[in-house]
This record gives C-alpha cells, structure tokens and sequence, in this order.
C-alpha cells in the first residue's frame, strides 16, 4: 500500500491505482476528458496533468501509477496554467455551438470550460471542420465537436467487442470514423454515452429535449431478464429517453440498444381506453363499467376449471398475485406464467435462477453455454462474459447455435446430444468443469423452452452436480431467463395449481372448447391461432399496454400500464428483487395493473383483499419472503429439480431471432424498426425504399 | 581537429568497398568474439565508463540505458531496436552509415545486444531510405553467411537475430515508443511512459531503443579502449561525432569530428565556410529542425557538444547543422519548420495535435506581418502552452523553434508587423 501526499495530504492508496485515482480517493478532483474507469488508459487529452515531486514536467495523473512517496501537487499555478492550456486547445477548433448541441447541459466540455478555461478566445484564425460519419440510426455524428479522446474507439473494441470504429489520418485531420458503416452492435448506445462532448448523440432523441425540462425517474428495465438499472427521462407524459444507472452487479454503467431505444415504443400502438368486441365482431370503444360488466356476465356460471390466465413475459409481480389470487376466488387452478412452455420446477428456487449471479462470472473459470445466445437475449450478461473471457484464465464452451459472442468459444455441438456426452463426463469440455475451481453452466431457454425441457433441465443438474458446481461457496447453475416477469412469476407460484393446466394444456383447452374464458395479462407472445375466431373460440379478456397479437384476439381489452407508468415488483434473472418506479402516467383511461384486476374482482363479486399497493405488497412478501429483500442475492438451496428422460435430437434454438423486437413495447418502436432494417436486413445507407 | 587514424566512419564517403571485404579491411567484425568474450556486465560497464551519450538527439548515457534491461529475463525474449528512422530535417548522418558502412552497424547490433541481453535485433529504417535499406539488407544476408550474427553469431556461442523492417513515411515513428507500435504493425502513435521500454517494449518484452551512430560506435571503444574514447571532447561530452552540415555554407557534407569542437571551426574547416564569409552568417540551428537557432553572435565561439549548447539554450540533438547566412528570411524558414511539425504530429493527444496548427498558421502570418504585436506573445505563450505537455517530444520540438526565433529575431518580426501597418495606413 504505497503512501503518498497529494497537496499535502497524506493517504494511502492500493498499489495499481494510478495517480488520477488516488487524488479521487483524496478528495480532490482531477478534471479529465479521455479516461473513463473501465475503459483502457489512453492519456490523450492531457487535461488531467498534474505536477509531480523530481519531474521535470506535469505528468498525466490517469496514466501514472502510484507509488511509495510520491508527492503530488495539483493546485499550484503551474497546473492551473496546464489545464487552462489544455482547456484552450481543445476549443480552438471546437464550434461551440452549444446552444444548438444536444449535449449541452450535460457535456464534460462545457462543464470543465467552465471550471477550468479561459473566458475568451485567442485563436483568430479558421475553425476547421470535420465532415459528419454515418454510425446507424442510433448514432448521430457532428464531428466537428469531437475532441479526439477515443473513448468511443475503446468502449467499441474493448467492451462492445466490435472493430468498426476508430482514428483514421493524423494530426489536425485525424478523425472518428466508422468509414460509414453502422455500427452492428447491441452497445452501440453506450457510445453516446461515453462521448465526453456532443460528437456522438442519440439520434431518435435529437433535438426532442433539454437535459433541464426533463423529470428523472430511477426505475429497471424489463425487456430482457437482466433487469438492467435504468434511469427514465420525461418531460410531461412522455418518456424522452432512457439511460443506464449504475449498478455495479448488474448493468455496471452500460444498457444494450433495446432497453435504451425501445421507449418510443410507450408512446405508439398504446391501449388506452377499454374495447369491448360488439355483435358485428369489432372491438368497439367502451367505458370501464361496461368492459367489467361484460366481463362478468361472461364469467358468471362458469366453473373454474373453465377458466384459465397466462401472464405474459412483461409483467410485475404485483398483477401477477393479484390475478393469481382472482384466480383462486373464481376456483380456476389454470394459471401459467410461463407462457413460451419452459419446463421449469417451481420447487427448488436454485432450479431457476442464475445462481452464481452476473457478477460471480467475473469470477468463474469455466463456462458452459447451452442453449443460449446470450448477446441477444441478455446483451449484459454477454458483456460480462466478455469482460471475464479478455481477462484470461478461462474455458468457454457453448452448445446451440454458433453465433458471434464477440468473444471466442468451444464450440461444442447444437443439441441435447452433445449436452448428455458431457452430462456423462465424456469429452475434453467435461474434464475442464471437472478440473475448473468455479464451474459454471448457462442454460438458456432455447434448451429449456421445448418439450424435453424437463429433461434438459434434469441433464444440465447432473453435469453441475459431477462437476462440483455446487459448494457451500459457490453455485455456479445458472438459468438465463429472457422474461423479466418469469422469475418473479415462478417465484410467487404463478403456475397451474393440483390438476391445473400449464400453457401447453390451456391452449389445447382452447382449441377442445375446454376452456371457456381465458385471462391474458399481457401475453402476447402465444400463437394466437390456436385461440379459435373471436366469437367462436374461448372468451378471451386482454389486460395489457400495447395493440400487439393478444389485444388483436381479445373479446375485451383492459388498458393497463407499461414499465415506466407503474410502481411495480420485478425479479431478475438473478433472483433479484427490484422495483420499478412510475416515471409517467399512463395514457388515456388506462390504470395501474393490479388496480384494474383489484376493481374487476370487485365487479365479478370476488374482492380481492387489498385497497392499497403496500397490502398488496405485504400479500407479495407473505406469498413468498423473497419479495422482502429488495436488491439482494440471496444463496438459494440446492435440490432436486428436472426430469431424467430422454431427450430430442433437434438443435437448441435461441428464443430472441431478432433482438431488436421481442416485446410488444419494441415490436412499436420505430428505432427499433429501424434496427432491423439496418442490422438484420441489412439494408444500407441510402437507400430510397423503392431500392428493391 | 580529428586525426584521420582516429576516425571510426573511414568509409562515410562511400569511396571504398561497403560490403562485407571492404568491411573487413577496415576492421569492421575484427574479432568480434573477443569483444563478446568481454562479457555482459563488462561491456556495459565500459561503455558507461566512455561516457558515450545517445546521438539520436536526446543524448541519454548509453550504458545507462543498456543496465536499465532486466539482468534475467528467464524465457521471455528481449529486444534491441535500432532507430533507423531518421527523420530530422538537416540530418543525414544514419544514411551515410547504412549505406557505406552498414557492417559497422551489424557489429554494433551484435554487441550492444549481446551486452543488454537481447535475443534478437529490429532495425527500423524511414521508408524513404529505398537504397539504404537495400544495402543493410545485403549486409545482413552476408553476415548471416559468413557466420557473424545468427546461430551461434562469430562463433561465441550466443544466437542472435537481425531483421530489417522499413518503416512508411512518418516522421513521429522516429519517436522510440511510436517506432514500436510501427513495428507491431499498428499505427504509429507514442506509448504513454511508464512503462518504459526497458520494461515492457516491443510485444511487451524488454526493449532498448538506440540510434544508428550509438550502436555502430560501440564495437570500435570497445576495441579501441575506454580512454581513447573518452579522450575527445569535454568531460560528459566525448567521443566523437558525425556532424551534418548544410545550408549556406560553400561545401555541404557529413563530417565525422571531435565533439566538443567549436561551431565555427566545424564550418570553417570542414564546410568551407559561411557563403559570402563568417560576417555573412545569420544564424545557426545547431542540432536539427527541432532544436532553437543561434543568432551569429553566439555562434562564434560557442561549442558543439551537449551542454555548451543547452546553455545556449539549445541542443546538440542530431548534429545536424543548418546554416543561414543573412540572405535567409528566417521568419519564414522558422514558419516552414513549423509546417512541418503541423503535418508530422500524428493527432494523439492535444496539445500538439490543436497547437502545431495553431503556432504554424500564426508563423505563416508573422511572416508577412499581418499580426497585431500582442500576437507575438500569444504565440509565445501558446509554444509554452505546448512545451512539456504532450505524450512525446514532438510538441517540444515544434514549440523550440519559434522559441529560439522569437528570443533571437524579436525585432525582425516586430519590424514586419510595423512596416506592413505603415504600408497599410499609407495605403488609404
């Protein structure tokens, strides 16, 4: 622990940090424009020069290591004129055209003008001018602002793992470009992000907002199962954008494309007032009196076991209880959240959730992926398996799908064969788990989500149990989910009750006349089709935000809220309790989701037992104590989960094919529409829509 | 005056044989194994002992350098580089020893690598350098056959590898660590320092850095002794040197001298003189583009070695003499240099990358006069504002310059700004 003295302070620092850091942890502050914590040191920009006891001149605080002695000064005027230098050059050829820049009120440039400039220019003689840079639709280039600090170049080849971006030509015309190509990334935004001036800025978002107009709501992202911490910006009703929050066990400081770029979705295709579909089969705009009306009428006479519900992969926990305990008034045991079939135990919570949690990967020395393609269906979780792969010392093997992880990997095999050769310790990846201190297998849903699930599930236990992924330290079993409902739904026993039907049995109810009314609180994602007609199948009651496929099917439509518009319980794939906050409120006449279920069961005469979020959330924390510990991992405890049997020949398949839409909020995005054109078609720049 | 017998570049005219027997004759790989037989610590010690100081500009102790080289390196390979890339405006002394004598080159990569531990030997040579290169490749091939580097190199029993690689054009790849990141294939742009290249160099690995000269001399004090080294010049300033002169001075040419030897005595013995003679001398760079000019008062009995220079308040740097007699607008000739830096900084980091445009395009009004007075000290200022705080030495050498222009022809650019002012006023 080397002690040094910064203006004369002396403290002592862990070895490795560099001088920059610890003048942090002194307290003192170092302005700076090319570091960033966790990107590569690039001591560029030279704005955080400070001086240094015995050298000759100001060194570069983020680049020098610390060591024992070290005396450093960084109020003397000899910095101060540093900086101001700096300072200076870096806006000689800068537009400061603020008042048009996006990033103005929130830029590191105008903030450390302010704090470490001059107050007038002394360049007289031309600006130069850097043409503007295609990067995609999410990226929008003024070049001009750009102060050279590669940031950009390093978040792109070092976390995001792609190579399009970089520093073409030297000295005054060196220039960021992707040579106009978009860049193909799920991080892509995040490069926005770490632009310390307004070079690159959001181009959905150009021009929408002022930083000061916007109110700011710390909430979770729910359009994957990472539960990525989020911070909502509005204005009025209207969610502007959305960025990263911190969270050092989760997200750290990044968010993919979807969960930034999805939220011009919460403002097209929205539900908000109830339908009800009328004699000539249209749905017809209703009040809330008469879609409940409706709804009872249709219920009333109806035995239970003619009733089902499925939630959907976007729903809190709050609505979920409350429709479960309607439910159990009505006497229907068919419930199921799990509404794409996975073949998942409710009994041992270890079963299904990512044990190790998404840190502990940082921490583990062998991988197995199955049945996953974790860039698509947790863009975080593959950053951070990326993270572990660049820092060596790990074996990475993956059976499904071979697809670009940005990162390589054994590739082991696609099905549940090459799963069962390492489940019976064949193989050169079995002896590596066998061998490695903390083992760990990933298992996505594209393993899970069939009809060997059980199976697959029971297969993956024995690999996890052989190999010793299980300690009193360590468990390294993990299931990635993709729905941010689904942990939170399994762990409050949203599932088919004694003599229930799951989701594979309700549809099939559906088709036989079986089932009679059928509850969908935002499901979407089912094949509709095997609903029947409207009018001649099941009644079908929809409960969600968006006009996507089950409002399409729906007898009535019940608006309710989306992510942003709701105070609501998520569980992440970690088994981490989070809660979302209400951002905006929902539009039109539609209402909080349990608050409409809470008002249905009324009307159906089956009151449920809670006037107030916080009974309803005691009712959440009774049902499960889980729900008590918000933000918390707890260990889970081992046990028996999956069924032995024997498995299909057919290869996993990814659930997520095309990232860019897998919700009803995505599927409304124009960004995200545009995503898919420039990414998973691969339609060019320039093209005119008649360019076949 | 340097005595022919003591001269170590017999061959810098290229009137006799480069190759490998025309080598020989001149004493280049005249047991070699004997000098290895000196073993490592030794040869460092007596090369710290000459005193001999880098002579690629900076003029660091060599054998200093050399001890900075971990002593066990176990598996990992270490590296000696040659920094062939000379760049310097005014110099070329690197390109008379590639070309004319490139064994005496070979001989010193073996020995300086032997010395430092290296398992093997970059030369990186400026691109520009086509015959150069084509010479130091035949040079190496022939050493190859004849035994003297390779496996089991002049029969000492070390292995020792040399390769060539040719660098493409860029003035900053003469900076040591940029010249690295070429090597590896990347773009040439200066590494952060530390590490250090003794540390973590070329591949991560143990690198020393040398220039040509430095490394094709320390064969012959070796073999000739410590003391007749250091016999030359003044004390932390021996040896000898190649200087190039160019300019206005009646016969341009590379010359190899004492160090230490006064600047007019160099220009008038070996260049034939001031064109138009001494009292026709404006001003002298004495060290290459980067380093401040000399005003001729000074240059009359100022000395050519290291330190008489810096308290002059410029620098030996590369040797290379650029003369100006007073047909010379040196406001320009400095504005030109000036250019030069604007196009060579590679863009890194800001200083240089914003200021070399910003000095160069006051320089190229300055030299017209179409600047206000205060602008004098705002450049001055601003060549400050660059100096000591960039990533290399490049910003250094653009700010010096016009440091040296403005602290010598003050009044010359006052005087333009002046005139240009009264012409205008007439003019309306």
């Amino acid at each position: 622990m080397p002690k040094l003295t910064i203006d004369g302070k002396e403290i002592e620092v862990a070895d490795g940090l560099s001088v920059l850091q610890a003048c942090e942890l002194a307290g003192v502050e170092i302005p700076r424009f090319c570091y960033h914590d966790r990107l590569s040191v690039a001591g560029n920009c030279r704005m955080c020069l400070v001086e240094m006891e015995r050298a000759p001149k100001p060194i570069a605080s983020c680049a020098m290591p610390v060591g024992e002695g070290m005396v450093i000064k960084t109020d003397t005027d000899k910095v101060k004129k540093a900086r101001n230098g700096v300072m200076e050059f870096l806006l000689i050829n800068h537009p400061l055209d603020c008042p048009i820049c996006d990033q103005g009120g929130e830029c590191d440039l105008q903030d450390q003008a302010m704090a470490y400039g001059f107050d007038r220019s002394r360049y007289d003689e031309n600006k130069r001018a850097v043409s503007e840079k295609y990067m995609g639709p999410l990226i929008k280039t003024i070049m001009t602002r750009c102060i050279q600090c590669t940031r950009c170049v390093r978040f792109a080849t070092e976390i995001a793992g792609v190579e399009e971006i970089g520093l073409v030509n030297r000295g005054e015309h060196a220039e960021i470009t992707t040579l106009e190509q978009a860049i193909d990334s799920e991080l892509s935004g995040n490069l926005v992000d770490v632009c310390p001036v307004g070079a690159l800025t959001s181009k959905p978002y150009a021009f929408t907002a002022r930083p000061w107009e916007l109110r700011k709501t710390d909430s979770i992202d729910v359009l994957d199962a990472v539960g990525s911490n989020i911070r909502v910006d509005t204005r009025g009703r209207e969610v502007m954008r959305v960025l990263p929050r911190l969270h050092e066990e989760i997200n750290e400081e990044w968010i993919n494309d979807k969960t930034r770029h999805a939220c011009d979705g919460l403002s097209r295709q929205r539900l908000d007032r109830p339908y009800l579909r009328n004699q000539s089969g249209r749905l017809e705009a209703v009040s809330w009196d008469v879609a409940f009306k409706a709804i009872a009428k249709r219920l009333s006479g109806l035995s239970g076991d003619k009733i089902a519900a499925l939630a959907g992969d976007l729903c809190d926990a709050e609505s979920m209880l409350a429709l479960k305990d309607l439910m159990a008034g009505l006497g229907s045991p068919n419930l199921d959240c799990r509404q794409d079939g996975a073949k998942i135990d409710a009994s041992c919570r270890a079963g299904y959730i990512f044990n190790s949690s998404i840190a502990g990967i940082e921490s583990a020395d062998a991988i197995l992926i199955v049945g996953s393609n974790p860039r698509w269906e947790a863009a975080m979780v593959n950053a951070r398996l990326r993270k572990r792969v660049l820092q060596g010392g790990v074996k990475l093997g993956l059976i499904g799908q071979q697809v670009d992880l940005t990162y390589s990997y054994d590739y082991l095999g696609a099905g549940p064969e090459s799963l069962s050769e390492i489940a019976e310790g064949k193989g050169a990846f079995a002896k590596v788990l066998e061998k490695a201190e903390r083992p760990m297998i990933i298992l996505g849903m594209g393993a899970l989500a069939r009809a060997d699930g059980a199976a697959v599930l029971a297969a993956a236990r024995k690999i996890a149990e052989r190999s010793g992924m299980v300690s009193d330290t360590w468990n390294g079993f993990n299931v990635l989910h993709t729905a941010a409902a689904r942990v939170g739904g399994l762990d409050l026993g949203f599932l088919p009750g004694e003599g229930g039907r799951d989701t594979d049995a309700i549809l099939a109810g559906c088709e036989d006349g079986a089932i009679e009314a059928l509850f969908l609180l935002g499901a979407d994602e089912l094949d509709m089709g095997r609903l029947g007609e409207a009018g001649k199948g099941p009644f079908v009651i929809y409960q969600g935000h968006h006009g996507d496929a089950g409002a399409h099917r729906a007898d009535v439509i019940l608006p309710g809220a989306a992510y942003t518009e709701k105070n609501a319980t998520y569980v992440n794939t970690e088994g981490r309790v989070q809660l979302a906050r209400l951002a905006a409120f929902p539009p039109g006449e539609a209402r909080e989701d349990w608050t409409i279920l809470r008002a249905l069961s009324e009307v159906i005469g089956k009151r449920l037992p809670y006037d107030s979020l916080g009974e309803l959330r005691q009712r959440l924390i009774e049902t499960n104590p889980v729900f008590a510990a918000v933000d918390q991992v707890g260990a889970a405890a081992w046990g028996s989960f999956g069924t032995e049997g024997q498995m299909e020949a057919s290869p996993f398949v990814s659930p997520v094919g095309v990232f860019y839409m897998t919700d009803p909020i995505s599927r409304a995005s124009e960004t995200m529409a545009q995503c898919v054109e420039a990414f998973a078609l691969g339609v060019r720049k320039g093209a005119t829509g008649t360019h076949g | 005056m340097l005595q022919d017998k003591d001269r170590i570049f017999t061959n810098l005219y290229g009137q006799d044989d480069w190759a490998l027997a025309g080598a020989k004759r001149r004493g280049v790989w005249d047991n070699t194994k004997a000098l290895l037989e000196l073993g490592r610590e030794n040869i460092v010690e007596q090369i710290k002992e000459s005193g001999l100081r880098g002579r690629g500009g900076a003029g660091f102790p060599t054998g200093l350098k050399w001890s900075f080289m971990p002593k066990d390196r176990g598996d990992r390979p270490a590296y000696l580089v040659v920094n062939a890339d000379e760049s310097e405006p005014g110099s070329c002394k690197d390109r008379e020893i590639l070309r004319n004598d490139p064994h005496r080159l070979l001989e010193g990569c073996l020995v300086a690598g032997f010395a430092m531990g290296a398992s093997a030997c970059y030369i990186y040579i400026r691109g520009e350098y086509y015959h150069e290169s084509s010479q130091i490749q035949k040079a190496i091939d022939e050493a190859y056959d004849a035994g003297l580097i390779g496996k089991n190199a002049c029969g000492s029993g070390y292995d020792y590898e040399i390769y060539l690689r040719r660098g493409a054009g860029a003035y900053i790849c003469g900076e040591e660590t940029a010249l690295l990141e070429s090597l590896e294939g990347k773009k040439g742009q200066p590494r952060l320092k530390p590490p250090f290249p003794a540390a973590c160099g070329l591949y991560g690995c143990p690198t020393t850095i040398n220039n040509v000269e430095t490394i094709a001399v320390t064969p012959e004090i070796l073999r000739r002794g410590v003391s007749w080294w250091s016999g030359f010049g003044r004390p932390n300033n021996t040896g000898t040197k190649i200087f190039s002169i160019s300019g206005h001075v009646n016969k341009p040419l590379n010359v190899e001298e004492e160090m230490s030897i006064p600047l007019k005595e160099l220009i008038e013995k070996h260049a034939g003189g001031v064109i138009g003679g001494w009292d026709n001398l404006l001003a002298v760079i004495p060290g290459g583009s980067s380093v401040p000019c000399l005003p001729a008062s000074t240059c009359s009995n100022i000395l050519m070695d290291f330190d008489s220079l810096r308290e002059a308040q410029s620098g030996l740097g590369t040797a290379a003499v650029i003369v100006m007699d007073k047909s010379t607008d040196i406001v320009e000739a400095i504005a030109r240099l000036s250019h030069f830096y604007m196009h060579e900084s590679c863009g890194q980091c800001t200083p240089c990358r914003e200021g070399t445009g910003w000095m160069y395009r006051v320089m190229t009004r300055l030299v017209r006069g179409e600047a206000e007075l205060e602008e004098i000290d705002t450049l001055l200022d601003v060549t400050y504002q660059v100096e000591g705080h960039t990533i290399c030495a490049l910003g250094d050498a653009a700010a010096w310059p016009i440091q040296g222009l403005l602290r010598h022809f003050r009044p010359e650019v006052e005087r333009r700004i002046k005139e240009r002012r009264q012409s205008m006023a007439a003019a309306e």
